[in-house]
């Protein structure tokens, strides 16, 4: 089994609103998998049927081989977008009782969490309540709710909101750890940048539907335009202009140097060879930048959402 | 895998360990009973202070009717004008002073008393000198007329009517009022323990909504779980604090009564009060032990059985509804709209139990009303202690559980769509869409 999990053909409909059509994915196994798509495209439906939360209306989902059922809850570890814990519960009972839910025994339960919580730096908190804590200290909580049961799926709900820059990048390292040690991780979003460090693959959800997905690096050479940020230190910048805008497809590019250079985005087509296009502009002048664009998950994002 | 045990376990050791809830079951009591024995205590003051009443009796007839008691003393004048006897008992600040006018004729003095007080007097105490007149001018009329008073007084019939119905089960008047205060009792009990511990209820699932704890409990366990766990568990520490009450209460009505010497059993309430004028029959003379016949004379077993049977049913069906109305909005103030129709038909049930059930506990209303499944519980419980027929109780409470398991499916569903929408109060027409998700 390479796939950990996979949903064929998912619908659903609240009424006459239609949350999911015909929605179906394959998450690899021991992958970051990007969940994307505007508000309201109908993530949080399909993470809601993957926690069997809900049922969808047609279709069926497969976890490490098997039809979804009550027997994988243990083996899924699941963090809301909406966070929440107990207020006037004590840490420590409440993340017992919360780890017991999900079939882990008292005394396990109670081994694992002293080790995350030295793992994620949690002092003595045992016996506080949730409400003297802070947003932060919560959410580390709940992320530890969300992992002891080491759960062979885990799904993170914007995982980084709440956190400051150092609590961020503590729970990514500990989401790439986790990764390592076989875990796969479902990662839905809406900060690109974190989608772009992180994921393997993604897939696109737009109004209920599903409208690109694949391998983050294939989706990507799917959307490059082979265009090439050039910085080039010339005398006569009007006349390389002129020069290069009769072959190729120019325009003017922004990014900071040290020098005066002529700067300027150069769109090659099919035939062209980006080698070419370098000895040319090395012949002319003293080339310092010299770039493939590679389309953003953030551009992607809203020019496929746009076309929709 | 079944989580249930664990849910149970924790709502009941959070509501247990809430520390208003621990204040509310140690405070309750003492101030129910500091409340009662302040009233007891203060009306005790009431009765003790003796009060004073001069007669000017002109006719002569009356005057040795009257005695003195504990609560009144009499004083009486003689040879005196009304002018005089009225600013002598203002000056004496007397309580009053009863006036009987000078006739010769003992048909005319009913009608010539009067009363002077500077206030209104207390309607017992007109009520008291009234009898005593009366039996007084009475035996007089009847001496006049030649009778002897003491022949009519040994020769009054006490009639005292035994009830025995026809399978042989004697019944009594005190056995009636025993019948009263058990189902009144037991009615009673499942009203409150509904209205209190159905809010608990409601508000702990409101909570979980509002912490948004909610996802992340129901991605383990179905909410048909939860939301059982939930009404088991709080009802559990809802019976813990009232076994806490009981005890409690008891303990303390016990210590008062000792130390302060306060009889707190002497407060009446109306049931005592109609036990009391069941007793006070003069012949029958009930003592303890006709009490204790009475209570044996109960259909116990029948009794404690069906108490079981119907406050637990009763007492669930209403309490997955409290459940529903707390999934389906989002915080308490919206709940108001959703609870009036559940409210109604408990206390029509406790009208019903109080009024009809109390004036004939087999008439049609009281008979239809303990079959219909949300005034069942109440109004069957009432009924009982009278004696209703098996196949009667049995049919109620299928009735009762056939309901229950639909309003629990149905409760259900509302539950599982309820707790994951937030934002805007739900209609009744958008719960009706709930149920078909």
């Amino acid at each position: 089994m390479s796939n950990l999990l996979e949903v064929n053909g998912v619908s659903k409909n609240y009424g006459d609103f239609t949350a999911l059509n015909n929605v179906s994915l394959t998450v690899p196994k021991g992958s970051i998998y990007g969940l994307l798509g505007p508000n309201g495209a109908g993530k949080t439906t399909l993470i809601r049927i993957i926690n069997q939360i809900t049922m969808p209306d047609s279709g069926s989902v497969f976890l490490d081989g098997t039809a979804l059922s009550s027997n994988h809850i243990k083996d899924i570890g699941y963090l809301p977008e909406e966070r929440g814990l107990y207020k006037t519960m004590k840490v420590g009972e409440q993340v017992l009782y919360l780890a017991q839910l999900k079939g882990l025994s008292k005394a396990e339960a109670k081994i694992r969490l002293k080790y995350w919580f030295e793992r994620l730096e949690i002092g003595d908190w045992w016996n506080k309540k949730i409400q003297e804590l802070s947003k932060g200290m919560a959410q580390k909580i709940q992320f530890v709710v969300t992992v002891l049961h080491n759960p062979k799926l885990l799904i993170f709900d914007e995982p980084f909101s709440g956190f400051d820059p150092i609590n961020a990048n503590l729970i990514k390292d500990q989401i790439l750890q986790l990764r390592n040690d076989g875990a796969t991780v479902i990662f839905s979003t809406h900060r690109m940048e974190s989608v772009e460090e992180l994921c393997d693959d993604i897939t696109l959800i737009h109004k209920s539907n599903k409208i690109l997905d694949g391998k983050l690096v294939d989706v990507k050479r799917q959307f490059k335009t082979n265009t090439y940020e050039v910085g080039i230190s010339i005398q006569e910048k009007s006349s390389l202009q002129q020069e290069l805008s009769q072959k190729f497809q120019i325009a003017p590019a922004n990014f900071k140097t040290l020098g005066d250079e002529l700067k300027l985005n150069i769109k090659l087509s099919e035939n062209d060879k980006a080698n070419d296009l370098l000895s040319f502009l090395t012949s002319r002048g003293d080339v310092s930048h010299f770039v493939e664009l590679i389309p953003s998950v953030n551009d992607i994002f809203i020019q496929t959402v746009k076309n929709n | 895998m079944n989580h249930l045990p664990l849910i149970i376990k924790r709502e009941y050791l959070t509501k247990v360990k809430n520390k208003s809830f621990i204040v509310m079951t140690f405070l309750s009591p003492i101030i129910m009973i500091i409340l009662i024995s302040v009233v007891a205590y203060l009306s005790q003051l009431n009765n003790d202070k003796q009060r004073t009443i001069s007669i000017l009796d002109e006719s002569g007839l009356v005057k040795d009717a009257f005695q003195n008691s504990e609560h009144t003393k009499y004083n009486m004048f003689e040879d005196m004008t009304l002018t005089d006897a009225k600013a002598i008992v203002k000056e004496a600040s007397n309580y009053g002073l009863l006036y009987i006018g000078k006739l010769d004729s003992i048909s005319f003095v009913p009608k010539h008393i009067e009363f002077y007080s500077e206030e209104s007097p207390s309607l017992s105490l007109i009520s008291d000198l009234e009898g005593i007149l009366e039996n007084k001018l009475t035996d007089l009329k009847l001496q006049k007329e030649g009778f002897d008073i003491e022949k009519i007084k040994t020769s009054r019939a006490n009639v005292s009517i035994e009830q025995e119905s026809f399978d042989g089960r004697k019944t009594s008047k005190i056995d009636s009022v025993l019948k009263l205060i058990f189902g009144g009792m037991a009615g009673y009990l499942l009203f409150m323990f509904i209205i209190i511990y159905g809010n608990m209820i409601m508000r702990s699932v409101i909570e979980e909504k509002t912490s948004r704890i909610i996802e992340v409990i129901i991605s383990s366990v179905k909410p048909i779980q939860l939301m059982l766990g939930k009404i088991i568990g709080t009802s559990l520490a809802g019976i813990t604090q009232f076994l806490v009450w009981i005890v409690l209460g008891g303990v303390l009505l016990f210590i008062i009564s000792a130390v302060f010497g306060i009889d707190v059993a002497q407060m009446q309430s109306p049931q005592q009060q109609m036990m009391q004028q069941a007793m006070e029959n003069p012949e029958a003379n009930m003592q303890l032990q006709d009490i204790m016949t009475a209570f044996y004379n109960l259909p116990i077993t029948n009794l404690i059985i069906a108490f079981i049977l119907f406050f637990i049913c009763g007492y669930l069906l209403y309490s997955s509804l409290y459940a529903a109305i707390g999934a389906a909005v989002d915080n308490e103030t919206d709940t108001q709209q959703f609870l009036l129709p559940v409210m109604m038909p408990l206390i029509l049930a406790v009208y019903i139990g109080f009024f009809t059930v109390i004036e004939d506990p087999h008439g049609t209303v009281s008979t239809v009303f303990s079959f219909i499944p949300f005034t069942s519980p109440v109004v069957m419980l009432m009924r009982i202690p009278f004696g209703v027929p098996l196949w009667q109780q049995l049919l109620s409470l299928l009735i009762l559980i056939g309901t229950f398991i639909l309003i629990v499916w149905f409760a259900a569903k509302i539950y599982r769509v309820g707790i994951l929408m937030y934002g805007k109060k739900p209609s009744y027409k958008e719960l009706i869409k709930w149920i078909k998700y």
